[in-house]
């Protein structure tokens, strides 16, 4: 399965509303993390747009598909693509980490929300998504299991531990994402703590690993549909990517990680985005 | 003093003394539960050959996962499990289960309210021989402090079969301690255990002596030791950490004028904390609490380290004196 020329176009266009979006939701909120999700975007509107079998109408089947953010910080992403797919209003986007709003600083599962699982706290995810993976093999589902994850996050000790589980439980229908884009809050991944060739770990845990370019999408889908051919082992796609992707002085930086655009870096980054 | 009311005590077990461990308990309610629920899955830490699910895992071999050597991992794996709509009992020792996965049970289980059920052994002094690394003394405060989450500290092996079931059918997530050694079965078979309430296991109105665990045991010893001295205390059972029966230790409190909590653990943040959080606002009285004092433990046969650290029946007494000592004055 290739994806057709509109569905390439839907989804670089969710792509780019996903930046915009975590522009104007970090820059209402005066705190969070834009770059990462921006970095992101891609392959998560890849994977909500044509592979996650998630909307409106099937939020509380429990034989859907489940999609955990393993680096939870960058859930500016994820609301808006729940929103674009039109789990909720676009308008509450704005409501994000502000007292009351279900749009937490890091996600909290809510279920009318399509947010299936509490993270923020790094290296929890991918145990979480081995929990439901098992589960759904157990009752005999389609269900498919899919967990977002960064460089970073691999440098968490309890991601290893999830992986070499992943492999001996034999789970097919759990994919990982890692965002690798040598960036984390600190600095440069590679100078902090170098994770090294995290292709060739997942691979020596005993996973389907691949490398892709994080922003071809038509790449990214392949990686996809090949997860999905996997019978026996779990899929980890290595994302390569840009942080702050789209807007050229938020590009590759360390610190756009945790820091809000203000005003007028927000308008500068939305006319880069071409809102 | 005046007596209040009426009490009823809890069924008591007559006869020659059994012993048990509340771990064989719950390898048991596991079995008895596991046929009962097909939603049940039971995780371990590759110590289920001491954790006692070993014998659901042959039971139920495609209901059970070793998680191997990966706490932090299993905890996750059975909010995961959770989610999809089973009941999760994830076990391995105390310390590990606690200590190693708090953060793991906060986060994972706890935030989201999943169904997991935390069932650990080897909790206390009374692991022994393995000494400190392995002697979990503060699991109760760790456990305690997270929101949503009930503490359960059977006392024997009676109670621990219920409080296993209970902690199973009622919804959320638990964390049951259970205990290596093995101990008097203190409940007769007709014990009904209730989530939050106590049980009182002997009357008196001198002094109160709230236990938990093999310390209940404990507490009756000493109770007919004192009872040789003329003083008659009332122990109470009070598996129910969280939530605690503040009423009943209110009672207690106003009957007897002095409240004194055992449990084979750290005095700060245990039993002894919640008995106080109870009375500090609705009670005050004087209170003793013994446990262990900011210290570990040290390898040795288990019922000798419990009688070193003064949390045996004499032990036990003699802190009762001293309490109702300073009542007096």
């Amino acid at each position: 399965m290739t994806l057709t020329d509109q569905q390439r176009e839907e989804i670089r266009a969710a792509a780019n509303t996903v930046r915009q979006d975590s522009v104007r939701m970090t820059n209402a909120a005066t705190c969070g993390h834009p770059g990462g999700p921006m970095g992101m975007a891609d392959f998560m509107s890849t994977l909500f747009l044509a592979h996650l079998n998630l909307d409106a109408d099937n939020r509380h089947d429990p034989e859907r598909d489940r999609f955990i953010l393993g680096n939870g910080h960058t859930c500016a992403g994820l609301y808006s693509l729940l929103a674009q797919k039109g789990l909720f209003s676009r308008e509450s986007l704005l409501e994000f980490r502000k007292f009351g709003s279900p749009l937490q600083g890091h996600p909290h599962r809510n279920l009318d929300l399509g947010i299936d699982m509490s993270t923020g706290s790094l290296g929890n995810g991918l145990s979480v998504g081995v929990g439901m993976a098992l589960a759904a093999k157990q009752n005999g589902w389609g269900t498919r299991v899919y967990v977002a994850s960064s460089d970073g996050e691999s440098q968490e000790g309890q991601i290893w531990e999830a992986a070499t589980a992943a492999a001996h439980y034999g789970l097919a229908n759990l994919t990982v994402m890692v965002d690798f884009n040598n960036i984390q809050i600190d600095g440069v991944m590679r100078e902090v703590m170098d994770v090294l060739d995290l292709r060739e770990k997942y691979a020596a845990f005993g996973w389907h690993a691949v490398d892709v370019d994080g922003h071809d999408v038509d790449a990214i889908d392949a990686a996809l549909c090949s997860a999905k051919e996997e019978t026996t082992r779990p899929s980890a796609i290595i994302c390569h990517t840009t942080i702050g992707k789209g807007v050229s002085f938020m590009e590759d930086k360390a610190a756009w990680h945790g820091v809000a655009p203000n005003d007028e870096q927000a308008r500068e980054a939305l006319a880069e985005l071409g809102a | 003093m005046l007596q209040t009311m009426a009490r009823e005590l809890a069924p008591l077990h007559q006869g020659d003394p059994i012993k048990a461990a509340t771990r064989e308990a719950y390898g048991k309610a596991l079995l008895e539960l596991g046929e009962e629920m097909p939603d049940l899955c039971v995780l371990d830490a590759d110590l289920s050959g001491s954790t006692k699910t070993k014998a659901f895992g042959q039971a139920y071999p495609e209901r059970f996962f070793n998680c191997g050597v990966a706490e932090a991992n299993m905890m996750g794996i059975a909010a995961g499990l959770a989610s999809m709509g089973k009941t999760v009992f994830a076990s391995s020792f105390a310390m590990f289960a606690t200590g190693k996965a708090w953060e793991q049970v906060r986060q994972s289980i706890a935030v989201p309210e999943f169904n997991v059920k935390v069932a650990a052994t080897h909790a206390g002094l009374t692991v022994g021989e393995d000494g400190k690394s392995h002697q979990m003394l503060e699991d109760i405060t760790l456990m305690r402090v997270i929101p949503g989450m009930r503490v359960l500290v059977p006392a024997d092996a009676v109670e621990a079969r219920l409080a296993v079931r209970a902690a199973a059918e009622a919804d959320g997530p638990f964390y049951v301690r259970l205990s290596r050694a093995s101990t008097p079965v203190v409940f007769g078979e007709d014990y009904k255990f209730e989530i939050g309430k106590g049980a009182v296991v002997r009357d008196g109105h001198d002094i109160a002596i709230v236990a938990c665990g093999i310390e209940v045991g404990m507490a009756l010893a000493a109770a007919e030791e004192l009872a040789q001295g003329g003083i008659e205390a009332r122990v109470i059972a009070m598996a129910s950490v969280k939530p605690i029966d503040a009423d009943l230790i209110t009672e207690a409190a106003q009957d007897c004028g002095c409240v004194m909590t055992a449990e084979e653990h750290q005095v700060m943040g245990g039993l002894g904390s919640a008995v106080a959080e109870v009375l500090a606002t609705r009670a005050p009285v004087p209170m003793a609490f013994c446990g262990m004092n900011n210290e570990f433990g040290q390898s040795g046969d288990a019922w000798d380290l419990v009688s070193h650290y003064g949390l045996d029946g004499p032990g036990l007494a003699a802190s009762a004196r001293k309490l109702i000592e300073s009542k007096k004055s």
